[in-house]
């Protein structure tokens, strides 16, 4: 089976290749998949939350007083780092699947993907935990 | 070159199935899309807004006082089912055992489904003031 110079086209040569063993391109994916999955729970909740305020507004504020106490807060970090996580790595799927020979840079742009993360999460963690603090005090 | 079976992003350009391309480009191209609408939409709801003020009413009276906003919310959540609701296809279609597969995948449309149902009644009906 020769098909050309790429290692990605051939299964035997994929075998040898790394990636797939460890590495940053397998813990992208299982975390792309994992972070999705956790995201797309949540929107089955918030559209149906989002429902109440039509149909049972009152459970709906009390729907709201659980998302901002201490451990909802908590959550909601965990879904906004799931959530921009998935939407870094992804852009970085979207670049790599439809321009192929940029999948050279896979390390990099996975780099990338890490420093982006922190930079602007770390404040928006910041934003979203520091009512806890002002609750305790 | 030949048709890429592997891939070192995410998954590789389906080269079988029509439906599975289309599926493919959609997940694809609504990630654009969300990347956009979706962190726009969770930095407005906790950063630009604190999370304790937004009460029914404020929904009602702030968030959704406009049909543009209300369009534009309703377009994020069409976008958000499709791509959504198609990765889950392909991430049961990888775990899945292939005995009950169909019948899991059916109860996912449904979900589907009744997600557009209930987000399309709540933007479309839910009063003004």
């Amino acid at each position: 089976m020769t098909q050309g110079s790429s290692p990605l086209a051939s299964p035997q040569k994929l075998r040898n290749y790394p990636a797939y063993r460890g590495g940053e391109g397998m813990v992208a994916w299982a975390f792309h998949r994992i972070s999705g999955i956790g995201v797309w729970a949540f929107i089955v909740l918030h559209v149906f939350d989002i429902w109440l305020i039509g149909a049972n507004p009152a459970l709906y504020d009390q729907l709201g007083k659980i998302y901002s106490s201490a451990p909802g807060r908590v959550m909601e970090t965990l879904l906004g780092a799931a959530l921009f996580y998935h939407a870094l790595n992804g852009m970085r799927i979207v670049v790599m699947d439809f321009w192929p020979a940029l999948t050279i840079f896979h390390r990099g742009l996975w780099r990338a993907v890490w420093v982006t993360f922190f930079i602007f999460g770390l404040p928006g963690a910041y934003i979203i935990l520091k009512p806890i603090w002002e609750m305790a005090s | 070159m030949s048709a890429q079976k592997y891939s070192l992003s995410g998954r590789p350009r389906p080269t079988g199935s029509r439906a599975d391309l289309y599926v493919w480009r959609a997940v694809r191209i609504t990630s654009i899309a969300l990347f956009v609408l979706a962190l726009a939409h969770f930095s407005i709801t906790h950063f630009v807004y604190e999370v304790g003020d937004q009460s029914a009413e404020w929904v009602r009276q702030t968030r959704w006082n406009s049909i543009p906003l209300r369009v534009l919310d309703w377009g994020m959540l069409m976008t958000v089912l499709v791509h959504g609701f198609l990765g889950m296809r392909t991430v049961m279609q990888d775990y899945v055992p292939s005995r009950i597969r169909r019948g899991s995948l059916i109860g996912l449309y449904v979900i589907a489904l009744l997600l557009f149902v209930l987000g399309t009644q709540v933007i479309a009906t839910l009063p003004m003031r």
